[in-house]
């Protein structure tokens, strides 16, 4: 069956040309750049190159990046080494519609290590509450963690403000920058930005590679102890595969840049005008501005998620949803939740999210294939009758 | 993704009984659009309480869609006195089993089934009985007892895959804790 992969901010194919650059080093060039040989070495130059390229992607020197092993290590140990380094500060700051990798972490130090956590709200649109932010900022703020632009939605962010603020305040500012890169231009220099976490496999690199900029003169401490690896900031034997192809995916992000905010901003627009055309009952979630040029987060009335998601399957289409029935909780999205989208809509919303692999024709068979789909839903549904949620 | 049988696959993409029911003389509705999952039962009972058809519409995911159409199935031609004694098991089992996080479709399926005989009969059920524990999903203390004797549970994760107590805000977990602790002192499980 045809695949139709509109579900790129879960995981993105793998690039052509960034497999190529890969492969050597899978085979005949296994070297350990740490050793004393040409034979090692060589991979350390290739090595040396990729962190150019990452450091290139984001107006970084290159001695600011850590590879990780994904972006939930890289959100772990920016947060982490910012409490180690300020260990009298007892408050740190987030929002509520972070990734599990943030929210969780902040959740447990506040459970287990006495923490007071503000989590500060969003409103209907994903929009953060910038007055509420900057007024609990104070003396006793270890770090503030804020994501980019959201997975669920796309909703942005303005981190480049908020960073401002926070140097101005003297206090340390990672982002979670995961969703947000390869759609938008990422300058950490000009942002100030303290810490930025990134993720591989969001931006056409393998899965199980990720990347922690950390700004010069910052005391890191790692979370992972062992050997010099990453100037002793990361121990472990370096995943160097993975490492030239994250180079590599960067390089190109850089270039497609144009493409994700022209050819694929378009197609997403066409998919979402049609969508809410054709089917009544049918709403964005999110800014319709301050979004991501790929993302599009739709809600229809009176029928569930799954079922839409199982249905779309079938038809070899990839989308997801931020419905409970999908995750193994009980509740809707956290996102979907904290912005009080209405429960009628919620529970069957779905996320497409796309890429510059993406074309017109694939919207269409979307399209085609969504309207009946939600059509036999609501036919079964006890909550809709003639044209309306009842 | 989840675990589905072919059965559970089957009654979703096809599934059985779809519709409100011309003529139906019983009613049970189980489950909320808040909740994630609703559905409505329609029976058509004959002079000597049997089942001579059943529809059902529901909203929900694709095991409460298989659990409803396979309840339809299962209670066409019983006796209403049969139809009673029906457990969330009969129904889990009649699709190949369900996977444990979605046992609580099979449960909603029960429940409307009780209700719509209830609404036959002519008996109100005017509130739950028992004192409210879950919030978010309107669970009762006695509605946890019930569960937990009849399926041999031990652990409140296992509570809410059969009720979805405890699985909103989680506020609950504790109290579900202390039941589940109460009914094994009285060797009950």
């Amino acid at each position: 069956m045809r695949i139709i992969y509109t579900d790129n901010n879960a995981t993105t194919k793998v690039a052509d040309e960034v497999l190529e650059e890969m492969l050597p080093y899978f085979g005949e060039l296994y070297g350990n750049p740490s050793s004393m040989h040409t034979f090692g070495d060589q991979v350390d130059k290739k090595m040396k190159q990729a962190r150019q390229r990452v450091a290139d992607f984001i107006n970084a020197d290159p001695d600011e990046i850590i590879f990780t092993s994904c972006g939930t290590e890289s959100d772990n140990s920016a947060i982490y080494s910012a409490i180690n380094a300020y260990p009298e500060k007892k408050h740190i700051i987030t929002s509520n519609v972070e990734h599990p990798a943030v929210n969780k972490f902040y959740q447990q130090l506040q459970k287990t290590k006495g923490y007071e956590v503000t989590f500060v709200p969003v409103d209907k649109k994903g929009l953060l509450d910038l007055d509420l932010l900057y007024n609990s900022i104070s003396d006793n703020t270890a770090i503030i963690s804020l994501m980019w632009a959201n997975n669920e939605t796309g909703v942005m962010f303005p981190i480049e403000e908020i960073a401002k603020k926070a140097n101005e305040k003297g206090v340390l500012f990672h982002t979670d920058a995961i969703q947000a890169a390869g759609k938008i231009p990422i300058d950490v220099k000009k942002a100030g930005i303290d810490m930025l976490s990134l993720s591989g496999h969001k931006i056409h690199a393998p899965k199980g590679i990720g990347v922690l900029y950390v700004k010069q003169g910052f005391k890191f401490s790692p979370l992972l102890i062992g050997g010099h690896q990453e100037k002793g900031r990361r121990g472990g034997t370096e995943n160097t595969v993975s490492i030239i192809g994250l180079g590599k995916a960067c390089e190109l992000a850089r270039e497609n840049l144009t493409i994700v905010n022209t050819k694929v901003r378009k197609l997403r627009d066409y998919l979402q005008t049609r969508l809410l055309e054709k089917i009544p009952g049918s709403s964005v979630n999110g800014d319709l501005e301050l979004r991501l040029p790929n993302t599009l987060s739709i809600g229809f009335d009176a029928v569930e998620g799954e079922s839409i998601l199982l249905m779309l399957d079938r038809e070899g289409i990839c989308a997801s949803s931020g419905s409970a029935c999908t995750s193994g909780s009980l509740e809707p999205s956290h996102v979907l939740m904290a912005m009080k989208v209405p429960f009628k809509s919620a529970h069957g919303s779905i996320r497409f999210s796309l890429s510059h692999y993406n074309t017109k024709e694939e919207m269409d068979i979307i399209i085609t294939a969504l309207v009946p789909v939600i059509q036999k839903l609501r036919d079964m549904s006890p909550f809709w009758k003639d044209g309306k949620v009842i | 993704m989840w675990d589905y049988t072919d059965k559970v696959k089957d009654h979703f993409l096809n599934p059985r009984n779809v519709g409100e029911l011309e003529g139906a003389n019983a009613i049970g509705e189980s489950g909320s659009l808040n909740c994630g999952d609703a559905l409505k039962l329609f029976l058509k009972v004959n002079e000597n309480e049997r089942i001579v058809d059943a529809t059902f519409m529901t909203f929900g995911c694709a095991s409460a869609v298989a659990s409803s159409s396979a309840l339809t199935e299962i209670i066409k031609g019983m006796t209403l006195d049969d139809a009673a004694k029906l457990t969330n098991d009969d129904i889990s089992d009649y699709l190949g089993g369900l996977p444990k996080a979605k046992m609580h479709c099979s449960v909603m399926g029960q429940s409307a089934l009780k209700k719509a005989i209830a609404d036959y009969r002519g008996v109100q059920i005017l509130a739950k009985p028992g004192n409210l524990v879950c919030e978010c999903f309107e669970v009762t203390d006695l509605e946890i007892i019930d569960v937990v004797k009849a399926n041999g549970i031990t652990t409140t994760e296992i509570v809410t895959d059969y009720l979805k107590a405890g699985g909103g805000c989680g506020q609950c977990l504790d109290r579900i804790e202390e039941i589940l602790e109460s009914v094994k002192a009285e060797g009950k499980v």
